[in-house]
């Protein structure tokens, strides 16, 4: 059977903007929120735009918690992208406090700062260990935010790359085992920043 | 650290880009498809279509552009004009969209922001203002592309609209709008020390140094031009280099 990637379709934002990158690369993906496509798929992209309260009841309603529990457990990788990656984490202060998938033990929280929230546009990228994930981009890159909230995880070392607003440096991405997230959107960061779906696509064939 | 944003934008009426001055005397500027491509090229953060059509009939035409661009353009697409429901809204963003400008829709009908808000996220929500000044340090929003005076003040209207749930302000100053005299300075400043929210800065460019100067004193976080890109004047990559070398963070 053909390799392809499940993109959790969980009502939920940028779904659109995620699949027209992976066709533009042709790497085989499936919009699907049924457990059948996503257990076949070698690898998962959880997308998310909005609210964590919504997007975890959203995850609830169609029974995809524990069935995405099961298939990370085993070692198959997951990338999330922006609210995607926040819901990797044990849990969130938006509107309140509420339990993420706990894949990473940390949590996420709102930006403190005199500066302007949402934090929208081009910021720099600054790694913080090497990664399969980020072949072929170069250190400190641009990529589009678009954010409130950012994790802040309890170990250091899942911390892929760095990202500064105002006077708080921020995780912008985690890599822990088969799990990986970016708070940017690398399906808006022009066509270098693709190559980070190229390399997901990579990692699961492996 | 964060960059200021250089935006051109894209009015479409009927499938063509067009240019006017103070809202008036369309010329042809191209294919938006083509155009939006070709900016993507070279370098610019964002591209705004705004819609000018505004009829109901021709509305697929802006979705069958925001659609192919969407397909091989990979910087954030802002689409405007004509929209007036959350269904609206909807439609753009499911065919390529990532954020929904408003303007007139959202003076008759305020929860139009706060639906949109809920539904999609407040990074989706632009407010567009037309604003109008009365006096000094004092702006009437305009509605209907500039047409129909609303009584408002600006500044009330933007802090309500970021208070439903707007997530950017597209600010055009009326006055110098198509002049190419610059943007407005004072309004950009006055609303964007308002509100919590970016503010993108429209109306007025006629150089590099126009933007320079409503980045630094007009406290805005992006600029919006038109013309200036549409017919060569300068590049996007001249504007960035000029910024740089001002001090100004951009994306190179």
């Amino acid at each position: 059977m053909k390799k392809y990637l499940s993109v959790i379709n969980y009502g939920m934002g940028n779904l659109h903007s995620v699949i027209k990158s992976l066709q533009y690369l042709n790497i085989p993906a499936k919009i699907t929120d049924k457990n059948k496509e996503i257990k076949n798929s070698i690898g998962i992209i959880l997308p998310g735009v909005g609210a964590f309260k919504d997007a975890m009841k959203e995850l609830r309603i169609r029974k995809l918690i524990n069935l995405i529990k099961e298939e990370v457990i085993v070692g198959k990788p997951i990338l999330g992208i922006c609210l995607g990656m926040q819901l990797l984490f044990t849990e969130s202060y938006e509107f309140g406090r509420f339990q993420g998938l706990n894949f990473i033990k940390g949590k996420v929280i709102k930006f403190k700062t005199d500066l302007k929230v949402p934090h929208i546009g081009w910021n720099s990228v600054t790694f913080n260990k090497k990664s399969l994930l980020l072949k072929g981009i170069k250190n400190n890159s641009y990529f589009y935010f678009v954010h409130s909230y950012y994790c802040v995880p309890e170990d250091k070392k899942v911390i892929l790359t760095k990202t500064k607003y105002g006077n708080i440096i921020f995780a912008s991405g985690v890599e822990y085992k088969n799990i990986y997230g970016f708070q940017f959107h690398p399906e808006k960061s022009s066509e270098n920043a693709l190559k980070i779906y190229k390399n997901f696509f990579e990692i699961c064939k492996k | 650290m964060l960059c200021k944003r250089i935006i051109p934008c894209l009015d479409v009426n009927k499938g063509r880009v067009v240019k006017g001055v103070k809202f008036l005397n369309l010329k042809d500027a191209g294919d938006p498809v083509e155009a939006a491509y070709r900016y993507n090229r070279s370098g610019a953060d964002e591209i705004v279509f705004l819609d000018i059509t505004a009829s109901f009939e021709k509305r697929k035409t802006i979705v069958d552009v925001v659609k192919k661009t969407a397909a091989k353009v990979f910087i954030p697409l802002t689409v405007g004009g004509g929209i007036r429901t959350v269904n609206d809204m909807a439609e753009l963003l499911f065919n390529g969209a990532d954020k929904v400008s408003i303007n007139t829709a959202a003076v008759n009908n305020p929860q139009l922001i706060k639906q949109g808000a809920k539904k999609f996220g407040s990074q989706c929500i632009v407010l567009a203002v037309d604003a109008k000044r009365k006096c000094k340090n004092k702006w009437e929003v305009y509605t209907h592309g500039g047409r129909t005076p609303t009584g408002i003040d600006v500044i009330y209207w933007v802090k309500k609209a970021v208070k439903l749930g707007a997530g950017e302000i597209l600010l055009t100053s009326m006055d110098a709008d198509g002049t190419k005299q610059g943007y407005d300075i004072e309004l950009n400043k006055a609303v964007s020390d308002a509100i919590p929210v970016p503010v993108i800065a429209s109306g007025g460019a006629g150089s590099p140094e126009h933007m320079l100067r409503v980045l630094k004193y007009g406290k805005a976080d992006a600029v919006l031009a038109a013309s200036i890109f549409h017919y060569k004047e300068y590049t996007i990559k001249t504007v960035k280099k000029y910024l740089a070398s001002h001090g100004i963070k951009v994306r190179m």
